[in-house]
């Protein structure tokens, strides 16, 4: 158990200057602004609202320079930030099949109406590093396309719907619980299990998804549609009696069409899994939708034979990095009490076994 | 239905105005020099809004995170109030769309139109367009190999 301690202010201060001092590094090198942070670091700073649960790319790259760099310090200090914050109220379900895409892709329909958009993506790149990138320069500009640009782009599972080949997702009107103001409850609802991956760990999600695709959880999914691009936020403002888009957020969005449920009474249909994620993260979108499937195994009729990836519990309780550093990182902070006790009881059975052995020689 | 009407262009303008770029916006408003003495109702104040999502982007609502949102209230010395929602913590940004939602009550909003929310829209309409038209140029068009095997 940690105890408090007292004492040590002078050098927690100094401790903390010198942070402030490597925080800023060699001063010989220009300092970072926080735009060059939101502009050119762009994806850590999709990361750190999306993990964060906290959409605004000013204040994340401001985390990001204060905690130089560290991602998951910069999510803690937006997760503390949130909570000084009133709450004005929740936003209608965004539409993101009006969605304005920069990315768009289906694995599954080559001809997708709307197209497949590949936008600004690291697929298909070599993967060599570009030493330009070293050398200051200039930067080429991407060519434009006069020709239906705005196009409407349905979502890819809504096909599949016309057919009744997909399962459809049930509607509600009740109000989705919110495990940043009640605390969690197992079985979890759909709902508070997206809230909780929406917010979780990268990392872990990427492994957790990659290990229903090796085997342990299995439910073969494909990429029904994977799109990424800017999308209205609508709120009811009450003082006014009306709804109204208050902004343009941009998300990443992944659908997965997995392996059929079927029963006596309905015919096989495909299945679907879920990813929906703050700014720009695909390998994020991707890895949520894998495990959102992989826990609904229940409600779909199917085996649990012990996977990680469809235990709730397991998920759900690991899945938000600032949970698992806080616990895991406290085990550095003073333990004297606790270590103590221990120490007293190793010397009195290392005590009591030398005196037997004595004894027990004594005695032949 | 004329209710509904005023509501719906009250709706756009302030939708223009909240996603209007701030500096666009600044500028607009300066050049604008309509500024009205005004008290406040609600002064500027930070929260957050929880944006919701839909399962399956169809289905029943989650919570998928929150945003930061600025919002106030303002009065006129005519006795017309604005509001404001704006996305983000820019404290002059909703004081100006606040100001402006109230000056479009009045018989000032055809120059409200004409020197600021016409080219907060245009500003919007080209960035718009111009990453639509970018995207649209990294369109493919993907075709399957007949594959070796028989």
């Amino acid at each position: 158990m940690y105890v408090a301690v007292k004492g040590g202010e002078k050098a927690i201060d100094n401790a903390h200057a010198w942070l402030g001092e490597m925080r800023r590094g060699d001063t010989e090198v220009a300092e970072l602004t926080v735009a060059q942070i939101r502009n050119q670091m762009a994806l850590a700073v999709d990361r750190v609202m999306a993990e964060g649960s906290l959409f605004d790319p000013d204040l994340a790259a401001l985390a990001i320079k204060q905690s130089r760099g560290d991602l998951i310090e910069a999510i803690f200090l937006i997760r503390a930030y949130r909570t000084t914050l009133p709450r004005f109220g929740a936003s209608a379900p965004i539409k993101t099949e009006n969605m304005a895409c920069m990315r768009r892709i289906s694995a599954t329909f080559k001809d997708a109406p709307g197209g497949q958009v590949l936008g600004p993506t690291f697929d298909y790149t070599h993967r060599l590093l570009d030493f330009k990138l070293a050398a200051e320069g200039g930067v080429e500009t991407a060519p434009k396309s006069e020709a239906d640009t705005d196009e409407f782009k349905p979502h890819i599972t809504s096909f599949l719907n016309q057919e009744g080949l997909i399962q459809q997702e049930p509607t509600s009107d009740a109000r989705p619980s919110d495990l940043t103001r009640e605390p969690m409850e197992l079985p979890a609802s759909r709902a508070l299990r997206l809230q909780a991956l929406a917010r979780g760990d990268e990392g872990f999600l990427l492994g957790m998804g990659y290990s229903t695709q090796r085997g342990y959880g299995r439910n073969h999914a494909f990429v029904g549609e994977l799109r990424i691009g800017d999308v209205a936020v609508e709120l009811d403002i009450p003082e006014l009696g009306f709804a109204i888009e208050i902004a343009d957020i941009e998300v990443s969005e992944c659908e997965t069409v997995n392996q059929f449920a079927g029963s006596k009474t309905e015919p096989p249909q495909f299945t679907r899994g879920y990813g929906l994620v703050f700014g720009q993260s695909e390998r994020k979108a991707i890895s949520m939708a894998l495990v959102d499937r992989a826990l609904r195994w229940k409600e779909l009729g199917e085996d649990n034979p012990g996977t990680p990836a469809q235990d709730e519990e397991f998920v759900l309780y690991h899945c938000d990095n600032i949970q698992a550093t806080g616990f895991v990182e406290h085990i550095k902070l003073p333990h004297y009490v606790d270590f103590q006790a221990e120490l007293e009881l190793v010397r009195t059975l290392r005590k009591e076994a030398t005196e037997a052995n004595a004894a027990k020689e004594a005695a032949q | 239905m004329n209710e509904m009407s005023e509501i719906n262009a009250r709706k756009g303008w302030m939708e223009s105005l909240a996603k209007a770029p701030s500096a666009v916006l600044a500028q607009a408003w300066q050049q604008a020099s309509l500024a009205d003495e005004f008290e406040w109702l609600r002064a500027p104040e930070t929260g957050t809004v929880m944006v919701q999502g839909a399962t399956g982007g169809t289905g029943a609502a989650f919570n998928l995170g929150e945003m930061t949102v600025t919002r106030c209230a303002v009065r006129l010395a005519d006795g017309n109030i604005g509001h404001a929602y704006i996305a983000g913590r820019d404290r002059k940004k909703a004081e100006i769309a606040a100001l402006c939602d109230a000056l479009m009550q009045t018989e000032s909003a055809a120059a409200v139109r004409r020197k600021i929310i016409n080219p907060v829209d245009e500003a919007r309409r080209a960035l718009r367009a111009s990453k639509a038209g970018k995207a649209a140029a990294t369109k493919v068009d993907f075709f399957t190999l007949v594959r070796g095997e028989d």
